[in-house]
């Protein structure tokens, strides 16, 4: 067994815990980072990649419009190369009450939100597909940001500030004496090991998954209610800009362009379970019908993949729980020493990835009141690494790389025009990773053909480095593929299921995958 | 342009299943890694664009369209390519593009100074003054200029006395057609006289093709909507046909769908209008073609034009030709000569041109070294430079064998 000491351990690998564990490790604590699978692999990853101008809430959540409408700034200032400064519209749709476009100005103002509104024609020249129905049009400073290159850029700021991050730890127990916290014990998922943390303090970042970290602390009754929702990607961009309806929130009321997609979302349904949460064709359906209101034939443009992710919200009594859009979207803060006379110990529940930065630096506070410490935030002033440059993403950067490198380097996922080299440097630095992880970070497979040509390259690779046998390189491959179908099946109808037809030819046809000789067939991670 | 048009092409990039049979077809991809290839700079590099234009590397397309031809899926790869260009050159347009597009007037200057225009166009050190300064490679391929220019030859010409059976049909020259070509034209009247029609030319300019394969879409709209105008004067409803092979596929479908041009008129020129071979095998198909041809023994290698394969007419000229007694055809099989209109002059992109050309100039010169067809004038041009092969347009043959000349295997 090994055995590790630290001031504080941070559980959750998502938005919450890197922005917590950056904050904390920048105010001098020691600290380590736990996650059962990969950073940003539950609901972070799970988004639509919206950066929140504050717009949404203008109307709602006056609070939560102020904090997103700052923190945007701090995120796009500290995370540029995560950030893609888009713009954003709010629509009025033919259909759609005016009246409520009244409201929405006068809170946007109220709540210092900036908009501005602009002629339905300038909408249009904007974003020629949307519909030429509208009625009125709003420009905010929606952006759009990509979940895991923020959170990897906040994990190594982290490290950066002596943090350890170890991904694929699975805490099994909480330990406690005398009503305080003294540590926790985790699984390495990988290796089989054993590691006990010793801790003075821990902070559960878990998300949906909050309620069960609780549970292993003794804190039966911290109830969180996943949130699910479907997001459904297209194959391009039928618009650059974020466009939101200007309604009461609703399904489908928004579609944001990210990297080479567009993602519209969402849906807002109770799940008993995080790690079990359906797409169920019904709701994609529901999808490409509200995107029809927004953008005119976009049910007949090709969608790539939907996936569904899990708001955790603290359990609110005042209101149904099967009806989640209602609930608080403020974080939760429980310090477990005033509620439940455990100290070392705070959960922290809800909120949103535009306001990550904010929430961590509340929870550090109340940690560091605890603790009776007099230690400033200083996360909204320091840029991520990777981000020094003050750049923010663009979509043409992979292109223009290409250009530059096209007559030295082989591309190994055309779709999202990720090189040779770039998998291969990453699958060095991360010899344990499978491919999902490696996705995350370089985009692998993500395109139109969904790993149907680059997957088998990016296994004939995997085995040439050297670093796995044939057989775990097959291993790799079908958990890919298998992870990626998760995200097909309910939405292959026209493009997309000619693309998978040929992709299953090559899979099954040619290379008769579901009987090559594989390594044990690994747990499927949604 | 047109958004909606814009968004049409664009939206066709998701039928892309990445199955690659359109770099397989390339021909420039296939003699150059400086070109990306067409699947990789229209379907993928589609979803990457916005604003600005950073693969600068487009370029090196040849603008053939045999990637949208050879497309299963229908993917509009070569007009996604163009429109991509056109926002490219937006602010980076070279003088020689601006020039060598200017092609009406290439020929209203050069015909009247023909003699003086050929000759300095055959000295060396003219050549390498003009591949300096505007940048058209010396050896690349030039049009001979004419004084004789067709409307020349039309204030002089009669109809046959005979009697005009089949009524009214409209002549489109092209640029090349009224001024370089000449040739082509005069024998294409001369045939539709011959089995009866009432030919109408009506003054035309450019069809604005060269403008648009350069990404000039502004001029090139224009010229298109002039040009429907022009040959609208001479009729309602007739027949258009033409013997300039890539100008006739501009009007029929390029100006839509890469220009977006929507224009009742130009819908209303492009359903009109026949490439000559095609036209005539649809008189033949009909049984209305006289077959009175004499015999001609002799085997021609014939290259369908990359912007005649993408008409969709089938290969038209092939059965044409072989109608008459003793002419063997042998099909090319080959995508592009390498010219591509303007591409192949151009001093950066000679070597590749001529590099695409080379197995068409090898069947060429296997063939029959002395003579091929071949339907557009600036391929006729490449392939004669390359192989030294008299090339004419298939209507020579036809013409020949109706006995109206006797200068085909001169």
């Amino acid at each position: 067994m090994k055995t590790l000491s630290v001031d504080v351990v941070v559980i959750g690998g998502g938005a919450t815990g890197a922005g917590v564990v950056r904050d904390v490790a920048m105010r001098g604590y020691s600290a380590v980072l736990v996650d059962k699978g990969d950073l940003a692999q539950g609901t972070t990853g799970r988004y639509h990649g919206l950066l929140h101008s504050g717009g949404r809430y203008v109307v709602s959540d006056a609070r939560s419009a102020t904090e997103c409408a700052e923190e945007n700034v701090i995120v796009t200032k500290i995370h540029a190369d995560a950030v893609e400064e888009t713009g954003g519209l709010f629509v009025v749709g033919p259909d759609d009450d005016p009246e409520f476009s009244d409201r929405w100005a006068i809170g946007a103002a109220a709540t210092g939100v900036p908009f501005e509104e602009i002629s339905v024609g300038a909408a249009l020249q904007r974003e020629p597909r949307l519909n030429p129905r509208i009625r009125r049009a709003f420009s905010v400073n929606d952006g759009s940001v990509d979940g895991w290159q923020m959170v990897w850029g906040a994990a190594n700021s982290a490290k950066r500030h002596g943090a350890q991050i170890l991904t694929y730890h699975r805490v099994t127990d909480i330990f406690t004496a005398n009503d305080q916290v003294t540590g926790v014990q985790c699984i390495d998922e990988k290796t089989g090991e054993q590691v006990r943390i010793d801790a003075g303090f821990v902070l559960n970042c878990g998300g949906p998954w909050a309620g069960k970290i609780a549970g292993m602390a003794g804190m039966g009754d911290v109830e969180v209610v996943p949130g699910r929702g479907i997001m459904v990607a297209m194959n391009h961009r039928l618009v650059n800009s974020v466009v939101n309806r200007c309604i009461p929130p609703h399904d489908g009321d928004i579609i944001v362009p990210v990297h080479t997609v567009c993602i519209i979302g969402t849906t807002d349904i109770k799940a008993d379970d995080p790690d079990k949460l359906p797409i169920p064709r019904e709701e994609v359906q529901q999808m490409l019908d509200a995107g029809e209101v927004l953008v005119p034939g976009f049910r007949d443009a090709r969608a790539v993949h939907a996936w569904s992710g899990a708001r955790p919200l603290f359990k609110d009594t005042r209101v149904q729980a099967t009806d989640t859009r209602h609930m608080s979207r403020g974080m939760s803060l429980l310090d477990h020493g005033e509620r439940d006379g455990l100290k070392g110990f705070i959960s922290i529940i809800g909120g949103k990835l535009t306001t990550y930065r904010l929430m961590a630096e509340h929870v550090v506070d109340a940690m560091c009141e605890q603790l009776g410490d007099d230690r400033p935030c200083t996360t909204a002033d320091e840029v991520v690494p990777g981000s020094e440059s003050g750049k923010t993403y663009v979509v043409t950067h992979r292109l223009e790389a290409r250009e530059k490198d096209r007559l030295d380097e082989q591309i190994l996922c055309e779709c999202e025009l990720l090189t040779r080299k770039m998998f291969v440097d990453l699958f060095h630095d991360q010899p344990s990773a499978n491919f999902d992880d490696l996705r995350r970070q370089l985009r692998l497979g993500m395109g139109p053909c969904q790993g149907g040509f680059c997957a088998p390259r990016a296994t004939a690779l995997a085995l040439e480095t050297g670093i796995v046998d044939a057989e775990r390189a097959t291993a790799l491959l079908r958990r890919f593929l298998t992870n990626r179908w998760i995200g097909l099946w309910s939405i292959v109808y026209g493009d997309q299921a000619r693309q998978t037809a040929l992709d299953s030819w090559i899979f099954e046809g040619l290379l008769d995958i579901e009987h090559l000789p594989a390594t044990a067939p690994e747990e499927v991670v949604l | 342009m047109s958004h909606e048009h814009d968004m049409l092409n664009r939206a066709s990039l998701d039928h892309c299943v990445k199955c690659t049979i359109c770099e397989t077809q390339c021909p420039v991809a296939r003699v150059t890694p400086l070109f990306p290839g067409p699947k990789f700079v229209g379907p993928q590099a589609e979803r990457f664009r916005h604003g600005e234009s950073v693969d600068h590397s487009l370029d090196y397309c040849s603008s053939c369209g045999i990637c949208t031809t050879v497309c299963p899926q229908g993917v509009k790869i070569a007009e996604l390519n163009s429109q991509a260009r056109a926002v490219m050159k937006a602010d980076n347009m070279p003088i020689r593009d601006r020039l060598i597009t200017q092609t009406m007037l290439e020929g209203m200057i050069m015909s009247p100074l023909a003699p003086v225009a050929n000759a300095a166009l055959g000295m060396k050190p003219v050549r390498y003054a003009i591949e300096k300064v505007v940048g058209v490679h010396r050896d690349a391929p030039m049009p001979t200029a004419h004084t004789q220019t067709l409307t020349k030859w039309l204030k002089k010409h009669k109809a046959p006395a005979s009697p005009r059976t089949r009524g009214p049909i409209v002549f489109f020259h092209g640029c090349a057609g009224g001024y370089f070509e000449v040739e082509t034209s005069i024998k294409t009247i001369e045939v539709l006289e011959h089995i009866g029609f009432e030919v109408l030319v009506p003054n035309q300019g450019c069809c604005g093709l060269a403008m648009q394969s350069n990404g000039l879409f502004e001029q090139a709209r224009k010229q298109v909507l002039k040009l429907c105008a022009d040959l609208r004067s001479a009729g309602r409803d007739l027949t258009i046909v033409s013997s300039s092979g890539s100008c006739a596929g501009m009007l029929k479908h390029e100006a839509h769908e890469i220009l977006g041009v929507d224009d009742p008129s130009l819908i209303d020129v492009g359903v009109r209008m026949r490439e000559m071979s095609e036209f005539l095998m649809e008189l033949a198909d009909a049984g209305e073609l006289p077959t009175d041809f004499r015999e001609i023994d002799v085997t021609i290698p014939y290259h369908q034009p990359c912007q005649v394969k993408a008409q969709g007419i089938g290969m038209p000229a092939v059965h044409l030709m072989e109608l008459i007694p003793g002419v063997k055809v042998v099909e090319s099989g080959q995508p592009c000569c390498g010219i591509a209109g303007t591409y192949g002059l151009k001093k950066e992109k000679y070597a590749i041109a001529q590099a695409v050309g080379k197995p068409l100039f090898d069947m060429v010169k296997a063939t029959n070294p002395k003579l091929a067809a071949c339907d557009t004038e600036t391929c006729r041009w490449q392939i004669h430079t390359s192989t030294g092969a008299k090339v004419v347009h298939p209507i020579a043959v036809v013409h020949a064998a109706y006995g109206l000349s006797d200068d085909l295997l001169v």
